[in-house]
């Protein structure tokens, strides 16, 4: 008995000094350059591997960078610090990066839409979504948190009004939300936007006002109001902005009748002040 | 003439896909252009090769020699990952964009199943070498034919009409069942 935990001792030992001296010789011979400033530049991003730069990786964007085939700032999740990093490496001067973040464009809470319906089943918008979801409005946020799943640096939580709530101090553009949602209602802007319509409803104004209470009616007030021409146009019953026309402050918000185009009240909470406040309002 | 048969059936009847579901992980990961297919196909094929003849002689001269049977598993997944390493820096040297295209699958195919199964289907049938070769071959093109079909058939789905509920995962499931379906017509035509 004792012999053969000896011989297996030594068989796998022998066997794995075998295959190491193999590959350790083969590692010599295959060895590929690769370029040193790579591996700095990796050590310099954050390392998630979150693929908001539109690369698998960041091992491929790093990659990218070194060779300039993409810009120093192409990194959404890392912002000004992670570009001044690789600026220091690259020992190139460093450039301004947009902080992107993401905006829920859907105010129809538990309170504001109307419930037609009950879904039990798969707890994920997704399959929610096949069935149309538990709200009258067809557009709007499902409420199951396939958002919050999705991000994966708890910058998001539901609120009680069945919302998801952006943590804008932990935001950090990754756009993973964005593509989770199913009904596609939170979008990337970057972060000096402020107008936003928080609204998708396609329907026709008396449809979407039934729906929902905070609903783009499709009333055109806001098209009329802007400055510019074509700065804020109807799109299928929908008020859309268009970033590039639009001044961002000279919009007379108020005049909207359901409060569904807003300025600069983008709630700024914090991770912490949300958890505050629950933690109060759990007594 | 044995080894012909066994060729045959590895290949298509007892497909390691498509008959045993071995493999799985880059059947679904990697079809989805036919080029890479072939390449994530003739890479697991070399590894397979190569993998059915070290655990033979490992199995052969060791294991059975010293009685250590039971050291299967270890020694041939050591033996298994190392070889996928040396393919990797194979092709990480001699192709850095085949490395690329294939990605995170590579070193994946360490812990494909297919491999691991067809070291211990080698030991558990008592091949012969000739028979154990055969054997790695015929899985490995075998994977590959798999691979490629898949790809072909997932390239044409992107212009298909599909329903959203199907789109991606579960149409790739479906099709991967119907083709499995497909192959079960060849059961039973060889009995090794």
């Amino acid at each position: 008995m004792d012999s053969t935990v000896y011989i297996a001792v030594a068989a796998m030992g022998g066997l794995g000094l075998v295959f190491s001296s193999f590959l350790a010789i083969a590692d010599k011979k295959f060895r590929v350059e690769e370029d040193p400033l790579v591996e700095k530049i990796i050590d310099a991003l954050p390392g998630t591997n979150c693929g908001a730069c539109g690369f698998a990786g960041c091992q491929q964007l790093a990659e990218k960078m070194s060779q300039k085939a993409v810009g120093i700032n192409a990194c959404p999740a890392g912002g000004q610090e992670v570009t001044d990093a690789i600026a220091k490496v690259l020992g190139i001067e460093s450039v301004a990066t947009t902080r992107q973040l993401a905006v829920v464009l859907c105010r129809g809470g538990n309170e504001e839409a109307k419930r037609t319906a009950t879904y039990r089943g798969e707890n994920t918008c997704t399959a929610a979504m096949l069935t149309g979801g538990e709200k009258s409005c067809l557009y709007g946020c499902l409420g199951l948190g396939e958002c919050v799943a999705a991000c994966s640096f708890g910058a998001m939580a539901m609120s009680d009004n069945g919302l998801p709530v952006v943590f804008y101090d932990k935001c950090v553009g990754c756009g993973a939300c964005a593509r989770a949602c199913p009904n596609d209602i939170i979008e990337m802007h970057p972060e000096d936007r402020t107008l936003f319509v928080y609204c998708r409803n396609k329907e026709k104004g008396p449809v979407a006002k039934k729906a929902c209470t905070v609903a783009c009616i499709g009333c055109t007030l806001c098209v009329k109001e802007c400055e510019v021409t074509g700065g804020i146009e109807m799109k299928k019953n929908l008020a859309t902005i268009n970033y590039e026309l639009c001044p961002q402050d000279d919009v007379p918000t108020h005049k909207c009748p359901t409060k569904c185009i807003l300025d600069g009240e983008e709630p700024s909470i914090t991770k912490e002040s949300f958890y505050a406040s629950k933690m109060k309002d759990a007594g | 003439m044995n080894a012909v048969l066994i060729f045959i059936s590895a290949a298509v009847i007892n497909n390691f896909v498509l008959a045993y579901f071995l493999g799985i992980c880059p059947f679904l990961g990697v079809s989805k252009k036919v080029e890479t297919s072939i390449n994530m196909g003739l890479a697991t094929t070399f590894v397979m090769t190569l993998t059915a003849v070290i655990t033979w002689l490992i199995n052969e001269y060791i294991l059975i020699k010293f009685n250590l049977p039971f050291l299967q598993y270890v020694t041939f997944i050591i033996a298994i990952a190392s070889l996928v390493q040396l393919v990797e820096m194979f092709i990480r040297k001699s192709s850095p964009s085949l490395y690329r295209s294939l990605g995170i699958f590579l070193p994946l195919i360490t812990t494909n199943c297919a491999i691991l199964g067809l070291a211990l289907f080698m030991a558990l049938r008592e091949y012969t070498f000739i028979e154990t070769v055969a054997f790695g071959v015929g899985g490995g093109i075998g994977f590959t034919i798999a691979m490629v079909l898949m790809g072909g058939i997932r390239e044409e789905l992107e212009y298909a009409d599909i329903p959203p509920a199907l789109k991606g995962a579960p149409m790739t499931l479906l099709v991967a069942g119907m083709l499995a379906l497909a192959f079960m017509g060849f059961a039973g035509m060889l009995s090794v």
